[in-house]
């Protein structure tokens, strides 16, 4: 796709900024959908119709005047809040989730940069919304917001180490960081998908990431830094208009990120459940993004299913359950790994 | 709290002792979770809390001043209404039931029924509305609307028969401002029968999961002798495993003449009294009201709801205390007649005031997110704690 681009416009920088932008033609879309889709999920859970008016069918405009109405906001800044720090972290948490996207394989023919430790490079950038965190709860010099960033930071890096070892078993496998080569180890049938290999290993592997993904992106029943009948709204509580909307956006962005992370590494990506039917760049397309909308769709369900944990209790469970059994996953596959030559 | 203890926390090989801070937090007034305009100042080292000190009063009215400055008995009962605005009825009924006592009225048959039929539909709509908010506060959104529509269906009975939907004025001193609409029984034994199932989705949803026990369980622990110490009454005291309930201990109304249980917290998932406890007393409570509702409607007799109500309301000087089991507990009115056409004093006893002072007692050494469990399970509404 690159080679294309620079062959079309002639000049490799413009091509670099250009394809720096697609993510994003996807996140807006994808977040303005996915906020309309929750509220559409949780009411019809809840015996509600939820947005009914603003455009007419079943609501469908409502995250747009949202938006709208999010733009004409005064931006305030509390005045004992930390300005520098304050204005910059809501795009510190933003630029965290949007980087995750230049790695991640959305068909056969399109991967933003196609670097040999694309999985790797993930785990790595998306760590870094950790530190936005942290500036927003520190700088707003509210105690509920510090809170939050401190559950949060605790939280993120805690599950980072399940979410690493869990993929780490499948990188054993492919022997490879490449997504697209992770992609391509999971062709043809789909018990080639990982989830259904090694089993049941990978498949422990599989629950074990999107249970640490849930705590990753702040997910119930792991939303404990935002969690709103205790901290009102963590450390974005100081925080409205626009820079809300980064937050809330980024949140989104990232909620799609792992799920497609998932549906990449154990799910088969692109590749078609029907074998070499139903494939090519444009269905690979199609395959990866409806199996990551089904996780984001667990996810909705599971956020307006369970109750919240509390903060001793999730480390608890990151670290006492998800950690150890990533390890035995870990040692299992690389024994299997070495038995099979 | 001028002196927050400040402990230097000394570390082997580091040349100066660190400061170690306790920090004091407001939770409250505008807090999404305190359940009203309630203060409290949390003392927390990290997430611990150390010590708290709930502030009140904010949504203070005066009643009791209001009540003396009546011109006459009857007016008092819409100010009643607005304590517990949750279970409105049950106020007015016990209002209702001491002045009745003061002046010797014996009420009829049909009216007592009535009373009956409609302080225990109170009574599941303000658990119901206990559990959904208790349930939002431990993080689930779902259970709470599901609460809100059961509880809609309630409201709709009390709108069918006097019209208001929270504050109603409907029980008056020796009778009832209307009768009840025509299909009234109908429609409640409709309401008995489909309620049920409802219960059923609560416990599959709320109180068998996993995590909710896990937040509930051991939680805010209240031992017997510290509820009793205390003065707590309602399901704060039968959670703790007291079987107290004035429907039965100190039969008020027609209640001698129906059967049913007083549920109490046995610590099944957890310890005696923990939060657990408190929450599926409520639920069971609702089952026990469903029981008593089945066997009041077949009963209802007929006649005139207005027929003792007093042309002129003027008690001879006396002083008298009457109590009642609300949905939160023992409500008490202590009133003191001069023998003129107003009280000279009306001094209420609300149960979330005496509830809520235990809470501290239960919060020290608890988390942050501990409190909004406790405070949840208590079940407050400021309107009665301020009065």
């Amino acid at each position: 796709m690159k080679e294309l681009l620079v062959d079309l416009l002639g000049n490799e920088l413009l091509v670099y900024v250009l394809m720096a932008f697609v993510p994003l033609l996807w996140i807006l879309p994808f977040a303005l959908f996915a906020v309309w889709w929750e509220r559409k999920i949780a009411a019809h859970m809840q015996d509600r119709l939820g947005p009914m008016r603003t455009g007419g069918w079943h609501g469908w405009a409502q995250t747009i005047a949202d938006i709208l109405k999010l733009i004409q906001k005064e931006d305030i800044i509390p005045t004992a809040a930390d300005r520098l720090l304050f204005s910059l972290a809501p795009f510190v948490v933003f630029i965290g989730a949007y980087t995750a996207f230049a790695a991640i394989p959305f068909s056969a023919a399109y991967v933003g940069t196609e670097i040999n430790i694309g999985l790797f490079y993930i785990i790595a950038v998306s760590s870094f919304v950790v530190i936005g965190l942290l500036m927003a709860g520190w700088s707003s010099n509210n105690k509920w917001s510090l809170f939050g960033a401190m559950r949060s930071a605790a939280q993120v890096v805690s599950y980072e180490i399940p979410i690493a070892l869990t993929l780490l078993a499948v990188v054993m496998i492919v022997g490879s960081f490449d997504l697209q080569e992770i992609n391509r180890a999971q062709s043809g049938s789909i018990l080639n998908w990982f989830i259904f290999q090694k089993f049941p290993l990978l498949f422990a592997a599989a629950l074990i990431y999107f249970v640490a993904s849930l705590a990753e992106v702040n997910r119930t029943p792991f939303d404990i830094p935002e969690a709103e009948s205790e901290l009102v709204a963590g450390y974005h509580t100081e925080y409205g208009g626009m820079k809300f909307a980064l937050f809330f956006l980024a949140e989104y962005a990232n909620m799609f990120a792992v799920s497609i992370i998932a549906a990449t590494v154990f799910l088969g990506g692109w590749n078609s459940p029907f074998g070499e039917a139903l494939s090519g760049p444009l269905w690979g397309v199609f395959w990866v993004l409806s199996k990551s909308m089904g996780f984001v769709f667990v996810q909705m369900w599971l956020r307006w299913t369970l109750p919240r944990l509390r903060v001793d209790q999730l480390m608890y469970v990151g670290w006492k359950v998800l950690i150890p059994f990533s390890f035995v996953i870990i040692l299992g596959v690389g024994f299997w790994v070495l038995l099979e030559g | 709290m001028e002196a927050v203890a400040e402990k230097p926390l000394t570390i082997p090989g580091f040349p100066r002792p660190l400061k170690n801070h306790e920090m004091i937090v407001n939770m409250g007034p505008q807090h999404p979770s305190t359940h009203g305009v309630l203060r409290l100042e949390l003392i927390v080292d990290g997430e611990v809390i150390v010590d708290m000190i709930p502030h009140i009063g904010y949504l203070h009215r005066c009643f009791e001043k209001h009540a003396e400055y009546m011109s006459n008995y009857q007016q008092v009962i819409p100010y009643c209404d607005r304590m517990d605005y949750i279970a409105a009825m049950s106020n007015d009924l016990g209002y209702a039931i001491a002045c009745e006592t003061m002046l010797g009225i014996k009420v009829p048959e049909r009216v007592e029924y009535i009373r009956v039929i409609m302080a225990e539909l109170q009574r599941i709509a303000s658990h119901l509305l206990a559990i959904g908010t208790f349930g939002m506060d431990i993080g689930a959104f779902t259970p709470f609307l599901y609460c809100f529509r059961d509880r809609e269906r309630i409201l709709d009975l009390f709108e069918q028969t006097c019209g208001a939907r929270l504050l109603y004025n409907y029980i008056w001193i020796g009778g009832l401002s209307h009768d009840v609409p025509p299909d009234f029984a109908g429609k409640v034994a409709d309401f008995c029968t489909s309620f049920k199932p409802t219960i059923k989705e609560l416990n599959s949803l709320l109180t068998h999961n996993k995590i909710f026990v896990e937040r509930t369980a051991h939680v805010g622990v209240l031992q017997a002798d510290v509820a009793v110490n205390y003065g707590a009454s309602g399901p704060v005291l039968r959670g703790s495993g007291v079987e107290w309930d004035l429907r039965r201990n100190d039969p008020y109304s027609i209640y001698d003449r129906f059967e049913f249980d007083i549920p109490v917290g046995r610590g099944e998932v957890g310890t005696v009294g923990d939060c657990w406890d408190r929450y599926i007393v409520r639920v069971r409570e609702m089952e026990q009201s469903l029981r008593i509702l089945e066997q009041a409607i077949g009963q209802i007799p007929e006649g005139n709801v207005q027929s003792a109500i007093p042309k002129r309301i003027r008690p001879d000087s006396a002083d008298l205390y009457v109590r009642t089991e609300t949905p939160k507990g023992e409500l008490g009115y202590y009133i003191v007649a001069d023998g003129t056409t107003s009280p000279s004093r009306v001094k209420v006893r609300p149960p979330t005031f005496v509830n809520l002072s235990i809470l501290p007692a239960m919060s020290r050494g608890a988390m942050i997110a501990d409190v909004i469990a406790i405070l949840g399970s208590i079940d407050i509404v400021l309107g009665e704690v301020d009065r």
